[in-house]
């Protein structure tokens, strides 16, 4: 395998990494209150505004950085939650889906409106764009905490769904509200915790997004956060394995359309992954892990 | 009767724009079995879903007897009256399918936090051995009668004083059904006092003390259960055919004419 290719496969997982890490909790959020959540993406910008521009500038190191932007990224989505969707819970669903698209617009333009739309280029503190060789390749050691970073993430996030007494009423609850409230199951403190974890876990993808292009401003939340969506479609909605599974051959196929083709089509990978979302869903319309049960609810 | 446990009083429930149900009381006793019998949209399962706090009563009042005195159940969340000691098994058992049985039991004991709960779980794995032969699978590949024992321990689990069944024979075979009713004369033996909804009304008032029947969303007829199964209208309406009588098969569903 040529080094070129081995390069485009590195990128591509990082790229990956990073819609997984908000493929994921957009699915969360989905599969507990059927809420497609537009402003999810937002919450990565935030995160990623509060890391370089409060966090970093204040000095302080990687370790506090990271643990300081996932509780940013918690809380942004809680208040969010209990702010505009939980007085809505009762409502159709097309409501949901329409307010979190007002709440994107208005997150991005309170951002632009205090921090203006210029990009602002940024630097994650420590040696973490050292290049290492790997068989040709080049790897910084961020790209490498990115993916390591992610896989944690995931393999905690599994751990909590599958045997925590929380996670496994998260999935009561995304199954049967009424059911979940007959246990005594607080299901308005479970969906919040919900958004609270996604939120993290997108806060995380937002410093992750700006360490690695070493830039950031407040609209840059809006495309990751659709191709966050169309992962979680791709690897059906509702599975938070196929929203990371969707994520990370996004992220692939991303890279390898751009790397592959002539350079004049690079412009276009935004059509091509949309294409690849109209392709998959024509021939698996529930998505690569996606349920026909959860495509009812 | 003795001491009332739970008392509802002349409520009325809305669902949207129609009357569910209209000037309901009702009271269940100490250590009873209290049936309600009706037919399909009589109002069964809206009573009990207000009691259990899902739906709100635009009027009257719901007391229970809680362990440090009367406490009004009509303003209180669903987990809060879970956590006084009410459990609401519902229509149609709705276990968490995806959920392995195990998981469920442990949702059913969500607000308990005492050791005992893997001391329960055992019990109930004595009680009905066949959970415990499915404790790792989804619930959703049980058969209807496994989800029910299921669903009946899953309300124990949170070892209530008072436990609500909605129909708990529902779509089950005459034996498994006989199984199910045996279980709850034991769980009454026990000491909790129980609350039935059902259709089957000789199943019910075989086992009841006393029973309510519900149409329309009003309370029509109360008594003791060994009356109300000699009581002309009922033995017309709910018992019907006299050979149904005592095999638990379905009673056809009465007619909710205007």
């Amino acid at each position: 395998m040529s080094a070129y290719v081995l390069q485009q496969l590195i990128n591509g997982l990082v790229l990956g990494s990073m819609y997984a890490l908000v493929a994921v909790g957009f699915s969360m959020i989905y599969s507990i209150v059927r809420l497609i959540n537009f402003a999810h993406g937002d919450v990565a910008m935030i995160g990623a505004f509060s890391t370089f521009l409060v966090f970093a500038a204040a000095g302080l190191p990687l370790w506090v950085i990271v643990p300081a932007t996932l509780a940013v990224g918690a809380a942004v989505a809680a208040i969010i939650e209990f702010l505009v969707f939980r007085p809505q819970r009762q409502a159709p669903q097309v409501n949901g889906f329409i307010t979190s698209l007002g709440v994107s617009i208005l997150i991005q333009n309170v951002g632009i409106l205090l921090l203006s739309a210029q990009p602002r280029s940024v630097r994650l503190p420590g040696l973490l764009r050292t290049n290492h060789d790997f068989f040709g390749a080049r790897v910084t050691t961020l790209d490498i905490l990115i993916v390591a970073a992610t896989l944690i993430s995931l393999l905690v996030l599994t751990l909590f769904v599958k045997r925590t007494r929380l996670g496994i009423a998260m999935r009561a609850t995304s199954e049967n509200v009424s059911a979940a409230q007959l246990m005594g199951i607080p299901v308005n403190r479970v969906i919040t915790a919900a958004f609270a974890v996604g939120g993290a876990l997108a806060g995380l993808a937002g410093l992750m997004w700006g360490g690695r292009y070493g830039q950031i401003d407040p609209l840059m939340g809006f495309v990751p956060g659709l191709k966050a969506f169309v992962a979680a479609v791709i690897g059906g909605v509702g599975s938070l394995a196929g929203a990371a599974l969707g994520g990370y051959l996004l992220g692939m196929a991303e890279i390898m359309i751009v790397g592959m083709l002539p350079s004049e089509y690079g412009s276009y990978r935004d059509a091509f992954v949309f294409g690849l979302l109209i392709l998959v869903l024509l021939v698996m319309p529930n998505g690569l892990l996606g349920k026909p049960a959860e495509e009812r609810a | 009767m003795p001491d009332a446990l739970l008392k509802v009083e002349s409520i009325n429930v809305w669902r949207g724009a129609s009357q569910v149900l209209n000037d309901v009381s009702l009271s269940v006793g100490q250590g009873e079995i209290v049936a309600l019998l009706g037919g399909n949209g009589a109002g069964k399962t809206s009573t009990l879903s207000t009691i259990s706090g899902l739906l709100r009563p635009k009027s009257g009042s719901i007391t229970f007897a809680g362990e440090s005195g009367p406490v009004s159940l009509t303003s209180l969340r669903p987990e809060n009256i879970v956590k006084l000691g009410i459990a609401h098994c519902p229509e149609g058992r709705q276990v968490f399918g995806g959920l392995s049985v195990m998981e469920n039991l442990r949702m059913g004991a969500y607000l308990r936090h005492d050791d005992q709960i893997g001391a329960d779980v055992e019990h109930y794995f004595e009680l009905f051995p066949i959970l415990r032969e499915r404790a790792d699978l989804k619930a959703g590949q049980l058969s209807g009668g496994e989800q029910m024992m299921l669903a009946l321990t899953r309300a124990l689990m949170s070892r209530p004083r008072l436990l609500m069944l909605d129909e708990p024979s529902l779509g089950l075979a005459p034996q498994v059904i006989d199984q199910i009713f045996d279980r709850i004369e034991e769980i009454r033996a026990q000491g909790t006092t129980v609350f039935l909804v059902e259709q089957n009304a000789a199943m019910a008032l075989e086992v009841a003390d006393r029973a309510y029947v519900i149409e329309n969303g009003k309370i029509t007829i109360s008594g003791n259960a060994s009356e109300l199964a000699e009581d002309p209208s009922v033995r017309e309406a709910y018992l019907g055919i006299e050979t149904t009588q005592a095999t638990g098969a379905e009673i056809p569903p009465m007619e909710t004419s205007s």
